[in-house]
């Protein structure tokens, strides 16, 4: 049996939700990883899921993109179940939501043009090579690494290649950007710079922003709300500064 | 008593299952759109283009020694003059293909696996799916259609620089005519010579390509994994173009065409 969490859900910003996660069950054989988890993420909220390292954070994210399938529940994002979808109706959403991946998932053997225009060709964008070029121009200058194009992803570092999958994730103007760990692998002022991107990008483009993370910088600096992931269900959620004042132990091991 | 398989002969039950199976999914997957044009083409140049200085230089000297190696046992016999046709059967019917096929499944079978494999554990296969990619297509069926189509090419370049190799080699110890030697190569070959290897080496061409992209697809464990699915690539093609180059000897038996 589960314990009952001591923190009630606070909803902290009154936002039509443009993702409802309900009642959701992942299973891999008797290993349970996500069991009854409920979320919502609100119009240009910026929402932090934290849990441990294994908790199912990455699952989560990889069945509301359509990556894995969910043994239960629905996940509700455009008026459609995420689940119900075939391949086609879920390219269309995939279209609108961007993900930015842990490992980044750079091509290797696509030059940083390439990776970028990889998406706008293959989600049947109707655009012209002048506007292709514009996109990527604009995408890069937002992430501030213009001058790299031409570059191979392994002549980059790792601050760079994060900053080009987040430029890629950028280039379809994203309703809603889904962030698996985007601090992971980066040293700590690396990983700070990428977190203001992160705050800065969802103000320019209004975008909503799910972000799974368990680097607590990331969580006070990224968060309009905090939904902590713990035995496969949403235990708790909350701002930043009401959650770190939980005396559930549960809850408080994150902010210690 | 326990009804219960071996794990090893469990594990090689699923493996071939497995690679059954998807070998299925690539006879469906590749008659749907979208078709993945622009990358088959590019992986034909990858494939096909990038391996001839290797294919070329091992079926050189290939021609060379097999020619060095046979003449002081045909001159005993005196027979030294079907050296070319003896050599030219002998490569056409099988020395070329199956060599051939070794080298491209030791040099593309472990770049497809290594390939699929890194980009399996970067997770750059699932960005290809939320990129609006199907990843089977663009991926694993470029490359199997590719590696079928190019390695039949590559034989049958194989085959005639090896012969050319054959000729500098009867030449080291005896003088023969260019003319000569190739009169007594085609003289002595027939159609049914060159129709079976030419039509196995499409099968030789479709296992690398299929088992490549099998173990690559599938990799797991990490950077461990890649090394894994490249060597792993490596030892089944070789496996099964021995298998196949013997039951492609049974089938022209059976057919009389040998």
């Amino acid at each position: 049996m589960l314990e009952q969490p001591e923190i009630s859900p606070v909803q902290t910003q009154n936002l039509p939700n443009v993702m409802v996660v309900s009642h959701l069950y992942k299973s891999f054989g008797s290993q349970v990883v996500l069991a009854d988890f409920n979320l919502t993420l609100g119009n240009g909220e910026n929402l932090v899921v934290l849990g441990k390292s294994g908790s199912g954070k990455s699952v989560l994210i990889k069945c509301i993109i359509g990556l894995l399938e969910p043994d239960a529940g629905t996940i509700e994002m455009f008026g459609k179940n995420i689940p119900d979808l075939d391949h086609v109706e879920l390219d269309k959403i995939r279209a609108k939501v961007g993900f930015l991946f842990q490992s980044n998932a750079l091509y290797d053997s696509m030059t940083v043009r390439q990776n970028l225009e990889f998406p706008l060709r293959r989600h049947w964008i109707q655009v012209t090579q002048a506007e292709v070029d514009e996109l990527v121009t604009d995408a890069l200058a937002d992430v501030g690494l213009a001058h790299t194009v031409d570059m191979m992803p392994a002549e980059l570092s790792g601050g760079m290649r994060k900053r080009i999958a987040l430029a890629r994730t950028l280039i379809l103007k994203p309703e809603i950007i889904l962030y698996d760990e985007p601090t992971t692998g980066l040293d700590p002022v690396t990983g700070k710079e990428i977190i203001e991107l992160i705050v800065e990008i969802q103000k320019k483009y209004k975008s909503s922003s799910l972000i799974i993370s368990h680097d607590m910088t990331c969580v006070r600096m990224a968060a309009d709300r905090v939904a902590v992931l713990i035995d496969g269900r949403c235990y708790a959620e909350g701002t930043y500064a009401s959650l770190k004042k939980s005396n559930d132990p549960k809850v408080k091991q994150f902010f210690e | 008593m326990s009804t219960r398989l071996p794990v090893k002969t469990t594990a090689f039950l699923r493996e071939t299952g497995g690679i059954s199976a998807f070998a299925g999914r690539f006879f469906k997957e590749t008659w749907k759109p979208r078709y993945e044009v622009a990358e088959f083409i590019h992986q034909c140049y990858i494939i096909g283009y990038k391996s001839l200085p290797l294919i070329g230089l091992t079926g050189f000297i290939m021609g060379l020694v097999l020619t060095m190696q046979l003449r002081p046992s045909l001159v005993e016999y005196g027979v030294a003059s079907q050296l070319p046709a003896m050599v030219g059967i002998a490569i056409v019917r099988e020395i070329g293909p199956v060599i051939t096929a070794l080298i491209f499944a030791g040099k593309i079978g472990s770049s497809i696996g290594a390939e699929l494999g890194s980009m399996k554990v970067t997770e750059q296969i699932d960005a290809m799916e939320v990129s609006g990619t199907n990843p089977f297509k663009y991926l694993v069926v470029t490359r199997v259609l590719a590696s079928t189509l190019m390695l039949p090419v590559l034989v049958m370049l194989s085959d005639a620089i090896s012969l050319y190799g054959s000729y500098l080699g009867v030449n080291i110890r005896g003088v023969t005519s260019f003319h000569l030697f190739y009169t007594q190569v085609f003289d002595s070959l027939a159609f049914t010579d060159v129709l079976p290897a030419f039509v196995k080496s499409f099968f030789f061409g479709f296992a690398v390509g299929i088992i490549g992209c099998f173990k690559g697809y599938f990799s797991n464990k990490g950077t461990e994994g890649v090394g894994q699915s490249a060597n792993s690539a490596v030892v089944v093609s070789s496996i099964m173009i021995f298998i196949i180059d013997l039951i492609a000897v049974q089938i022209t038996d059976v057919f009389n065409l040998n």
